[in-house]
């Protein structure tokens, strides 16, 4: 009896501690969401999460945005970039993952081993020849630069993550299809297109959060606001405001949070697959 | 008979390439010839207006050393001392907490679901412009942190941490390592693999908790330990978006917070030294290159993978 008390306390205790250490460290971020709800003047005033007085005037105000553009239209362009480069990388990179972990052909290994390469490669290398080229093209300005290179599969963490998955996959499905005449592309679309989805629903949720953090190309390429995304438009605010708009910053930071947690509770086990097995940054 | 088979192979070759061109068609474009071609750029003066002048090694001379007409780049030299200040600080300091909260995320508690989730936020949000705006306003002089040391703890004179060159790098620092969530889940699945066993052989040897964790536990995560501690320090290397927004893209105070990657921005689409930049981009890679290198060579004699039975 005496025994069960003493490990019910210990638990007690353990919980405790580690409600204690999570509130520390979300601190800063509850913080953020209740400064977005107090009147400017307030902000800077009180330590509290939790708002004296209640307004939404930060979220009306930043939503309007600056200028003439408003904060609609930086959601709408990162939701455009986004989505469509979830879906490329999807499509792009599950096709070069099933060549890789399925097929035989001359020069396999080499290529495997370029592409594992590309993993390491610090992005810098590529950066200054690529914005060469895309203004060569008349790219700059549009979105073309941060979509387009996710059609060619160039993301290749989510190749080797795809490729880890369908290695697990039992191979004598594909095997008997491929007796019974499936062509390559029937086995892609038909067996194993199917059986990946739980790592193509990793690849959409990594591409879509780290396109829409991925703050660097957007700086690079889109000039004028009514261009950017949301990353963009808030930096625009931070720099074209005073001390005056600390609110609306805060609501419309509040904003850009959103889709990340929205994505994250609802797909959470997809997350802890996609960090376990090819240990992405972080 | 046998140009058949001959036929067969060529055509199952290229069935199977087919499924490879957009990849094909991306490295050799997208990674390979801007490769080539920011190897070329590195020994050139290019401003993009004008055609790129061959200037041979004045690049890294620049860098390190200096020629007869220019004098060596100190501020190249400080970014690359900031740099490395931030990745060996951040990562290390990073990687002990992480391990840390996984431990006691591998207890078996009801709502262990719920914590792990809470302690995965930081790194969700982290990345964020939003949290680097949200940085510099915790950390300013009139900041959350000092209304916190003013009115909770009564203290005065306290400094602007963020435009302070002595505190600055460390408030990003702290930015990185709170984002601790990757390598806590990557430490968490490794903890799972070790056998319960273990601890109750040696529970009944006699060995404490402190014995357990440092003759099992991390002998046994050390591949893990060596993974996380190479994947970090190749992205640390990399950071950008935190210190633009939180110096306002200057890299100040004095320069306290200049990243390699920020400069080499500063370089090549500030100043449109697009050859000096991408020299820099070639330092960088050899850089990261030999360190891996090196943690590679080094994890022969520090990591155990196990007898392998």
């Amino acid at each position: 009896m005496n025994r069960k008390q003493t490990d019910l306390a210990k638990r007690l205790v353990l919980n405790l501690f580690i409600i204690a250490l999570a509130l520390g460290m979300l601190y800063p971020i509850l913080w953020l969401l209740g400064a977005s709800f107090k009147p400017s003047n307030r902000i800077f005033t009180e330590v509290s999460i939790w708002p004296s007085v209640a307004t939404l005037d930060n979220y009306r105000e930043g939503w309007r945005g600056i200028g003439i553009v408003g904060f609609d239209t930086f959601f709408k362009n990162s939701f455009v970039i986004c989505i469509l480069s979830a879906l490329a990388n999807a499509i792009f990179c599950s096709l070069t993952a099933f060549a890789f972990a399925r097929l035989k052909f001359k020069g396999k290994n080499l290529w495997f081993a370029l592409m594992m390469i590309t993993l390491m490669l610090p992005s810098h290398v590529t950066t200054i020849p690529r914005y060469i080229m895309f203004r060569r093209m008349g790219w700059i300005n549009t979105f073309l630069p941060i979509v387009v290179p996710k059609f060619f599969a160039t993301d290749a963490f989510f190749i080797f993550l795809l490729v880890q998955f369908i290695r697990g996959l039992p191979r004598d499905i594909d095997e008997s299809a491929t007796i019974d005449g499936c062509s390559k592309f029937g086995i892609y679309t038909r067996i194993i297109m199917p059986l990946t989805v739980p790592a193509l629903i990793t690849t959409l949720l990594f591409s879509f959060l780290w396109t829409w953090d991925d703050f660097f190309n957007q700086l690079l390429y889109l000039t004028s606001p009514n261009k950017y995304t949301v990353p963009m438009g808030l930096r625009l605010f931070l720099d074209s405001s005073g001390m005056s708009s600390w609110g609306p910053m805060f609501a419309m930071s509040v904003l850009s949070l959103i889709p990340a947690f929205i994505l994250f509770f609802s797909l959470q086990k997809y997350f802890v697959r996609g960090i376990a097995t090819t240990g992405i940054k972080g | 008979m046998m140009n058949l088979s001959k036929k067969r192979r060529l055509q199952e070759n290229l069935g199977s390439y087919m499924f490879l061109v957009p990849w094909l068609i991306g490295f050799f474009l997208l990674t390979l010839y801007p490769m080539g071609y920011s190897l070329y750029l590195s020994f050139t003066r290019f401003n993009i207006r004008t055609p790129p002048q061959w200037i041979g090694l004045n690049n890294y001379l620049v860098m390190f050393k200096g020629t007869e007409t220019l004098s060596r780049d100190e501020r190249f030299l400080n970014s690359m001392w900031v740099t490395f200040r931030f990745v060996f600080i951040s990562v290390p300091v990073k990687l002990v907490f992480a391990l840390v909260v996984a431990m006691l995320m591998n207890k078996k508690l009801r709502l262990i679901g719920l914590y792990r989730a809470l302690y995965y936020i930081p790194t969700l949000l982290g990345g964020s412009v939003a949290i680097a705006v949200l940085w510099r306003r915790l950390f300013a002089s009139d900041g959350l942190l000092n209304m916190i040391l003013h009115t909770i703890f009564g203290l005065t004179n306290l400094p602007a941490w963020i435009s302070n060159p002595t505190y600055a790098l460390y408030t990003l620092i702290l930015l990185a390592v709170w984002q601790f969530g990757s390598p806590m889940i990557i430490f968490l699945a490794g903890l799972q693999q070790i056998p319960r066993e273990y601890y109750e052989a040696s529970a009944v040897d006699g060995a404490g908790p402190i014995r357990q964790f440092f003759a099992i536990t991390l002998p046994s995560l050390s591949p893990i330990i060596f993974f996380n501690f190479v994947m970090q320090m190749i992205s640390a290397f990399q950071s950008f978006t935190q210190a633009f927004i939180v110096s306002g893209g200057s890299g100040g105070p004095l320069d306290s917070t200049m990243f390699y990657s920020l400069y080499l921005y500063i370089k090549g689409f500030g100043f449109s030294e697009m050859g000096y930049a991408s020299a820099m981009a070639w330092v960088l890679l050899i850089i990261i290159a030999v360190l891996t290198a090196i943690s590679f060579k080094s994890s022969g004699t520090l990591v155990s993978y196990g007898s392998g039975e």
